[in-house]
């Protein structure tokens, strides 16, 4: 039987404590347009994050990505403040103050050294960056792509339709590490054409059918006629109409997007095949060339530091992901209002 | 059609329920007191968000999570179906109390021919014994619902909405309830088959004696099918009566406003009068009587106090200042108050 | 608002009138049943099968009929969304300078004059739920026709938007500026509706079911301020509705459509106290009337409406009707006949 709660839906159709409108005057000019704007924007940011925040798990990952973000900033300002790059370059410094490299944790090197006597923190801190640069470029590169592409697939529909998602099909066959590793033998790849590279093969891929399937159901919308109705033209009805409605899920993929490049990124890089100056991946391939990964946990901070990162802010972003679409997908939410 | 020697079928006294939602507590039902007799039907009329689906779930028990039935009593032949346990509940439904929502005609499983899912319910309720007598029990409620029986070995696709909704209604049937609840059956449906569906109705309930509870947001349809009729807004019974008494003299305003809202097809082309404002907040209901706000009537009482009424009168409305006078041959009413 | 017009409309009827704002002429409409990129549809849905009407200004028409007759079809037809198989719908503007202008064929209309068209027709959806972008705000819902159009700057939209929230009973019109559609109830989210179809100024407009899936309360504060529209400002409405009741409330004039059909046509009083078609007697019986002691024939109706995929050419209301004869049976669909003064019926028992 069909859930008999169509009572309760009435209930959530009626406006329930009307917020205060932010524009009353009757004769508003352009600023007044805008700030009123700019108010109900921040209004419903706020009505967003109050629901973000009753996930735990959401702030938590948030909270871990904000922690990454401060180890990213932090690294430029020690080198410039109280590391000497000689000593802590992550590439190019040596630590001489030990001979034992790969050193244990000390006062001068709290995470150690590694076998060529670079400090393990600083090689840390500026892959942080890099990991940042390179999800986030992906990410906006994969969902430019697969936005667009969803919507004007769905638009048109048709051949343009067909031949989208034949691309698409084609490129999910695709086994996408192998293909990375055969393109980074070809080329040298560096961390923005791997950012590239990722981004368009998701773009192109499975993003755009998921986000195609989306833009599907908002094209029969009624809203979409009313918009022809107006007069408003196939420019106007997919930009105004279609991809606002779409950003919410496209936000969401981008979550997804980050923990996949940056996990691409470890695995090439642990197979020594990124131009890349350092990365959690090269701070791994590192201790494996020089054979420490074998000696268990006795070098613990060869491979735990970088290895932990990669985990938790690969999580971080998938669990904000899921948090987020807590917001966006009102279905998923505990109690229906 | 009032027999009050007899015990009634079932006596809902002073039942009410409250949604947990985002925004707060609503008052989805306060206070509702009713009886029904043996082989009578009551209509239950009011807009979306009055409360009368909610009524009807609290009656099977089928409430959704965030629902708490704060107060009252449901007797079904004399048992508080409210103090019942799961399992005991879960006997009485179908067997003693049935319900037909409104989207029912497309709860049948697709997979399954419609004739062996009644069978099926028959069985599960040991009502028959034998597949023939169990089929001759399926052709009989087909032929009590004017489907053709040698239709009970197709497939619900293969059936038209209004005989996936008789189906649907044979299948309440079939266990011989003692109350059936019928959720605005034919809202979905057109209007002629909607008229022959409400007949059939009508005469299987007579013919069975059942109790029937027919809830509808349209006044037409319930005087149709209708002994007695309960006008519910915001939550609450108001008017109660006989339905042929209370469309010849309503007695509560807001009766009286919902009956000239409809416009009719026959008979001489009345004004319409509409019914201002909107219904009320049920997070926070209006005090005293709800309808006060809307009312044209409504005084310093109607603002402080609800009128409680005794539910044993034929013909009561919930009102400081009922209507006495009926409506006359222009259309025009008359308020005493 | 409805009695008044009786001579001017009966001289309109069945098209062929210069005065007429519109004229539709044997419009027809067939979907595809399965199409492909590669394959003929070899089925068609006859949605809209030879239906000509004519519209004045200021004439309301009502579009009756069930579900899938094909009266939304031809409400779509009308404002362009889509393209007909074949026939004739011709519009006849009020030119800026007073007077008519010419007559423009619909289905000729490209990019500039579709704009100019687009002034001129506009449609109320059936949806106050989803007939509205939930991102965007009541302004930019309303303005929308304004700003694809160009017209005006910024601040004369926000005015005219103003104005005409003032008009549809949303006061203060600045409250409701800066909200969502989530905000509003139904019925205020309808008339947002019918602000945003005539912000523009039309002289016809596609009223789609606007009231079906409103509250019994909203409704007729909905259908009365459609009307005071319509005299107020010389709007023509197209009012495609199930309900025959409302359709009286709203039209001068009636058409009841039955498969894809115009099955009869009247004035709407005419109509009511005078059914002709077996089809129109069933539906006007079958509406549930709010008075127990109320009693009524009954037309045997059989069976349920059907989709109509190929249908044969033999009068579409054949294997329902209670009153067929073998006449029915073995010729085409009846023409539409005149049996009174603007009385139109196709069928050969009426």
């Amino acid at each position: 039987m069909i859930s008999p709660q169509s009572d309760q839906q009435n209930f959530s159709r009626e406006p329930p404590g009307i917020p205060e409108s932010p524009l009353v005057d009757l004769h508003p000019g352009r600023w007044q347009m805008a700030l009123a704007r700019a108010r109900l924007a921040l209004r419903s940011f706020r009505g967003g994050w109050a629901i973000f925040v009753e996930s735990r798990i959401g702030v938590l990952s948030l909270a871990t990505i904000v922690l990454f973000a401060l180890m990213a900033i932090s690294h430029p300002i020690l080198m410039a403040t109280v590391w000497d790059a000689e000593v802590y370059d992550p590439v190019t410094g040596y630590a001489f103050d030990r001979l034992d490299h790969p050193a244990p944790p000390n006062w001068r090197h709290p995470l150690g050294t590694d076998p060529l006597g670079r400090d393990v923190l600083s090689q840390l801190l500026s892959s942080t960056r890099s990991e940042f640069v390179l999800g986030i470029t992906a990410a906006l590169v994969t969902v430019g792509i697969a936005t667009t592409v969803g919507a004007v697939a769905a638009y048109y529909g048709g051949l343009v339709d067909a031949l989208f998602m034949r691309l698409a099909d084609l490129i999910i066959a695709l086994p996408g590490i192998s293909l990375l590793i055969v393109l980074s033998a070809l080329f040298r790849l560096n961390l923005f054409y791997l950012a590239l590279i990722i981004g368009i093969l998701g773009g192109f891929g499975g993003t755009a059918i998921i986000l195609k399937s989306q833009a599907l159901s908002i094209r029969v919308k009624p809203y979409i006629e009313a918009a022809r109705v107006a007069g408003g033209g196939h420019f106007h009805i997919i930009f105004v109409h279609i991809i606002p409605n779409l950003l919410p899920l496209s936000l969401l993929y981008m979550m997804f997007t980050v923990t996949g490049a940056i996990f691409a990124e470890a695995v090439l890089s642990f197979l020594g095949l990124l131009d890349l100056r350092m990365s959690w991946g090269i701070m791994i391939h590192t201790a494996n060339t020089g054979g420490y990964l074998l000696g268990g946990t006795r070098y613990w901070w060869l491979i735990i530091p970088a290895g932990a990162s990669i985990t938790f802010l690969c999580s971080a972003f998938y669990l904000v992901g899921r948090a987020l679409d807590e917001v966006v997908n009102p279905r998923l939410r505990r109690h229906t209002s | 059609m009032t027999t009050s020697t007899h015990t009634p079928v079932l006596q809902v006294i002073d039942l009410s329920l409250r949604y947990q939602t985002r925004q707060g507590e609503v008052q989805a039902v306060e206070g509702v007191s009713f009886e029904l007799q043996q082989g009578q039907s009551l209509g239950l009329v009011g807009e979306s968000g009055c409360g009368k689906t909610s009524v009807a779930t609290s009656l099977m028990r089928l409430l959704p999570e965030n629902a708490r039935l704060t107060r009252g009593q449901v007797r079904l032949n004399g048992t508080d179906l409210l103090e019942l346990d799961d399992e005991e509940m879960r006997s009485y439904r179908w067997r003693r109390i049935a319900m037909v929502f409104q989207a029912a005609m497309n709860s049948l499983d697709p997979v399954h021919r419609v004739g062996q899912q009644i069978i099926e319910a028959i069985e599960a309720h040991g009502m028959e014994t034998t597949v023939s007598d169990a089929r001759e029990r399926v052709a009989r409620l087909f032929r009590m619902v004017g489907l053709d029986p040698q239709l009970m070995d197709r497939y619900p696709h293969e059936f038209s909405g209004g005989m996936r909704q008789r189906a649907v209604i044979a299948m309440a049937l079939s266990c011989d309830p003692d109350l059936i609840i019928a959720d605005e059956p034919t809202t979905a449906l057109d209007v002629i088959v909607q008229d022959r569906i409400l007949r059939e109705l009508k005469l299987v309930q007579q013919e069975l004696r059942m109790g029937m509870i027919y809830i509808s947001h349209d006044i037409g349809v319930v005087a149709e099918v209708t002994d007695r009729i309960g006008v519910m807004y915001a939550g609450r019974l108001v008017e109660l009566g006989d339905t042929a008494d209370v469309f010849r003299s309503p007695m509560h305003p807001y009766t009286a406003a919902l009956m000239s809202s409809f416009p009719s097809v026959h008979g001489e082309r009345l004004p319409l009068q509409g019914l201002a404002g909107e219904p009320p907040n049920l997070i926070d209901p209006p005090s005293g009587c709800p309808f006060h706000p809307r009312c044209q009537y409504a005084d310093e009482v109607c603002r402080t106090e609800f009128p409680e009424r005794s539910i044993h009168e034929d013909h009561w409305a919930a009102c400081w200042h009922p209507l006495e006078v009926t409506v006359t041959g222009d259309g025009s009413r008359d308020g005493c108050g | 608002m409805v009695a008044d017009s009786h001579a001017v409309v009966s001289d309109l009827l069945m098209g062929g009138n210069g005065q007429a704002l519109v004229a539709v002429e044997g419009l027809t409409k067939r979907f595809p049943v399965s199409k492909s990129l590669f394959r003929q549809a070899s089925s068609f849905i006859h949605a809209v099968e030879d239906v000509s009407f004519s519209l004045a200004p200021g004439e309301s028409l009502g579009l009756v009929g069930e579900s899938g007759c094909g009266k939304t079809t031809v409400g779509k037809l009308l404002v362009k969304l889509i393209e007909p198989t074949s026939g004739q719908i011709s519009f006849r503007f009020p030119s800026p300078d007073a007077g008519s202008g010419e007559a423009v064929d619909a289905s000729t209309i490209r990019s500039a004059d579709l704009r100019a068209f687009r002034r001129q027709a506009q449609m109320i959806f059936q949806d106050p739920y989803e007939s509205m972008n939930p991102r965007r705000t009541i302004y930019d819902t309303i303005a929308e026709p304004l700003a694809v159009q160009g017209v005006g700057h910024l601040t004369d939209r926000v005015d005219r938007v103003t104005e005409i929230l003032t008009q549809v009973g949303l006061t203060p019109a600045g409250s409701f500026l800066f909200r969502h559609p989530h905000e509003l109830s139904g019925g205020q989210r309808q008339r947002v509706a019918i602000a945003r179809a005539l912000v523009i100024g039309p002289s016809f407009v596609v009223a789609d079911e606007p009231t079906s899936m409103l509250d019994v309360s909203s409704r007729t504060g909905i259908m009365t301020l459609m009307q005071n529209l319509a005299q107020g400002l010389g709007i023509s409405y197209l009012y495609i509705t199930h309900d025959l009741a409302v359709a009286r409330y709203m039209c001068h004039r009636i058409a009841v459509m039955y498969l894809g059909k115009i099955v009869e046509m009247a004035e709407t009083e005419e109509l009511l106290g005078n059914p002709l078609h077996p089809y129109t007697r069933a539906l006007l019986s079958a509406v549930p009337v709010p008075d127990p002691t109320y009693r009524r024939d009954r037309p045997d109706i059989r069976g349920d409406l059907t989709l109509p995929i190929n249908p044969p050419p033999r009068c579409r209301f054949y294997d329902r009707c209670p009153v067929a004869t073998d006449h029915c049976r073995d010729n085409p669909h009846p023409p539409m006949e005149e049996h009174g003064p603007g009385h139109w019926v196709a069928c050969y028992e009426a």
